[in-house]
């Protein structure tokens, strides 16, 4: 690491935070240990599941469309089915600050219990310390999650002509909490995305066994980092259509105002999937039967052109690169 | 109304007899150009150089050690746009400061840092008041905003440019050979077409006052093609929906309420006659300047640091030795690399195949 201090950075799911994880974490942790992927699978007795952990410090704690609860739930249940496992238990441990209103702790638990009751997850253990005023920010909260790996998770190989699909609406939930947090007056409209996504990908692995290549949720990054991390170091590119991508008209315009590509703002409720392109309609139209999916469609697709490299085919045929995210100017969105 | 893809086949196909390099002024068409994809499909021959319209990047050095000494010495908390967290000033930059304990808030308009100081009377806090003619009215409305509401503990710290000067300092000096301008849209909001017929009057330059959706930039280009293979030197404005001949009379005012003209420095270029403002004397009390007196350390520029030249248009970014390895977007030396509106930062996040 060059620096000598944390900055923001190295939280930002961006190239700051890989480098420290590679360079500080990995290397002092025990790089044959670590895992680097949404959760580690583990090889336990005859079976394997599926480990993650997940610390949640969004500000504000309360936002339209869920709260650090539902989002800590939610976070990690997302983390263990992008790896193909079905979650079954969470932890949650809370750091409170001394001061925080209970009335507001216990709306906090309630929508952990329904996002937790709505995911089929059950939360069966946990921890509570409390820190001094002015040591914390209200409420943190970290959920660890176990699930099990029913199949085989080997994933055929991405090839050209696969179809990029999304479950819907892009960076709902970023452009949300900066909204909430800057107290824009505009942002009324705006409603992070905050979903579990195990029944979506329940579905489609059920209905359509192996066609799944490649599934991650974009959070912190949004959906231009993980397909940059699709595309690193390999001898194809994917192609973004800038008119494929649905963006809600708030967000859009709460992004300019910002200055904030919807690309890289966080989702907490979608998973970005490469799929065959015969099979591709056919996982659209399935997943569209299910809530959290009413709005996928197909956004892009794998190409020959621009090899590691994820592009935008703008509306206008020009194309620019969406290179990999240095620094999130987004305080704490999850 | 032609479709939009064949504005931009007949934009793409366009046959130029020579090379032709036109300048875009403001820091949004930089980043435009490229995000919209419009730069990708230049007609052969078409070359963009980039002006001196980010404000961030004409921030002379001594600005940003003046703020974080008067961060330092007095303990005022330091309200600014998020842009200028990251520039590296000659020792430093925000950011830093801001991991070692400063108190500094991003916040998205100069009001809101007004409220801050209400809120926390027992607390100075100092807004960094860093712009174009776009922003000054908000940063002026925002100081009258602060002496009705008899905000004391409220100040800015003055770094507000104004852009003719800057063009007509730049068409002086003679170094860049450009054949046309593409004239900002958000700032001719304000200060109206009027304001830049100098270029095509006394220069005999064409130029146009440009939108910033895509098909602003093709049609704005191509309106100023027509002009510069016609040799006739006018002035055109493309966004009329925004932009009048007048510009805003009412901001005009309030600027001058607020606001009275001196000399300043603006990096690369040295220091332009009436290209700054300041506080005039009856706002005294939220001048910055005045109330915070330091001595900041004396100025120094990185070694290596090439945006002065790339501001002047002496250069594009991909000339300056240090783009893409020892200047990035994580860890940069110069300022036209940190800033949203930076030409570096432009070419390194859209510009490279």
């Amino acid at each position: 690491m060059m620096e000598d201090k944390i900055l923001p950075g190295h939280g930002s799911g961006g190239k700051l935070m890989n480098e420290m994880i590679e360079t500080l974490i990995r290397e002092t942790l025990g790089r044959e240990n670590v895992q680097l992927d949404d959760a580690a699978i583990l090889n336990v007795g005859t079976g394997r599941i599926a480990f993650t952990t997940d610390s949640f410090t969004v500000s504000p704690v309360v936002f339209p469309g869920g709260t650090i609860g539902s989002l800590a739930v939610n976070g990690t249940v997302n983390d263990l089915a992008v790896m193909g496992a079905r979650p079954l238990y969470l932890s949650c441990a809370l750091i409170l600050e001394e001061s925080l209103e209970i009335a507001l702790l216990k709306d906090i638990l309630v929508s952990m219990r329904k996002a937790a009751d709505y995911a089929g997850v059950k939360i069966v253990t946990g921890d509570t310390k409390v820190v001094q005023k002015g040591k914390g920010d209200k409420i943190f909260i970290n959920t660890a999650g176990i699930g099990i790996l029913d199949g085989d998770v080997e994933r055929r190989p991405i090839e050209g002509g696969d179809a990029v699909i999304i479950n819907g609406y892009i960076g709902d939930h970023g452009i949300a909490v900066m909204a909430e947090r800057n107290r824009l007056s505009f942002s009324r409209g705006l409603v992070s995305d905050c979903a579990p996504l195990n029944h979506l990908i329940g579905r489609v692995s059920r209905d359509f066994p192996g066609s799944i290549k490649f599934m991650r949720d974009p959070t912190r990054g949004g959906v231009a980092s993980v397909l940059n991390e699709v595309v690193k170091g390999r001898e194809f590119g994917i192609k973004l259509v800038e008119g494929a991508l649905p963006i809600h008209g708030e967000v859009r315009g709460v992004s300019e105002m910002l200055g904030i590509d919807p690309l890289y703002a966080a989702n907490e409720g979608k998973v970005l999937m490469i799929v065959g392109r015969a099979e591709a309609e056919k996982i659209v139209k399935v997943m569209k039967e299910v809530p959290e999916g009413a709005y996928s469609r197909i956004i892009g697709e794998v190409g020959p052109d621009h090899p590691g490299k994820a592009y935008l085919e703008t509306a206008i045929g020009g194309r620019r690169i969406l290179p990999l995210l240095t620094e999130e100017q987004l305080p704490r969105i999850c | 109304m032609k479709s939009l893809k064949e504005m931009a086949d007949n934009f793409s196909a366009r046959v130029l007899t020579r090379d032709v390099r036109i300048m875009e002024v403001c820091g949004t068409h930089t980043t435009e150009f490229f995000r919209t994809g419009v730069k990708d499909i230049f007609p052969e021959r078409l070359y963009l150089v980039d002006g001196p319209g980010c404000p961030v990047c004409v921030t002379q050095n001594e600005y940003l050690d003046r703020a974080i000494e008067i961060g330092k010495v007095h303990g005022v908390v330091i309200a600014t746009f998020g842009d200028m967290i990251k520039v590296p000033s000659s020792y430093s930059s925000l950011g830093r400061e801001k991991a070692e304990g400063m108190r500094v808030e991003v916040v998205y308009s100069p009001v809101d840092a007004v409220d801050i100081a209400a809120e926390n009377p027992g607390i100075q806090v100092m807004f960094l008041s860093v712009g174009f003619e776009t922003t000054a009215p908000a940063e002026a409305i925002a100081v009258q905003n602060a002496k009705e509401r008899g905000v004391a503990n409220f100040s800015i710290l003055c770094g507000n440019k104004v852009t003719v000067p800057a063009v007509r300092a730049l068409l002086d000096a003679k170094e860049v050979n450009i054949d046309g301008f593409i004239l900002p849209g958000h700032v001719s909001a304000i200060i109206g077409v009027n304001a830049w017929r100098f270029i095509a009057d006394e220069y005999g330059k064409p130029c146009v006052v440009v939108g910033f959706e895509n098909h602003d930039l093709v049609k704005g280009t191509q309106m100023l093609l027509d002009l510069i293979e016609s040799g006739e030197p006018a002035i055109l404005n493309e966004y009329t929906r925004v932009v009048r001949d007048q510009g805003n009379l009412k901001a005009q005012e309030i600027m001058r309420d607020v606001f009275r003209v001196v000399d300043t420095e603006w990096r690369g270029i040295g220091t332009i006659p009436g290209s700054g403002l300041v506080l005039k004397d009856e706002f005294a009390e939220f001048d910055a300047l005045k109330k915070f007196p330091v001595t900041p350390p004396p100025p120094r520029e990185h070694p290596g640091c090439r945006c002065g030249d790339l501001l002047r248009g002496l250069i594009i970014p991909t000339d300056c030795p240090l783009f893409g390895k020892a200047c990035t977007p994580e860890r940069a030396v110069g300022p036209c690399m940190v800033s949203t509106e930076g030409p570096c930062s432009a070419y390194y996040k859209y510009g490279r195949k």
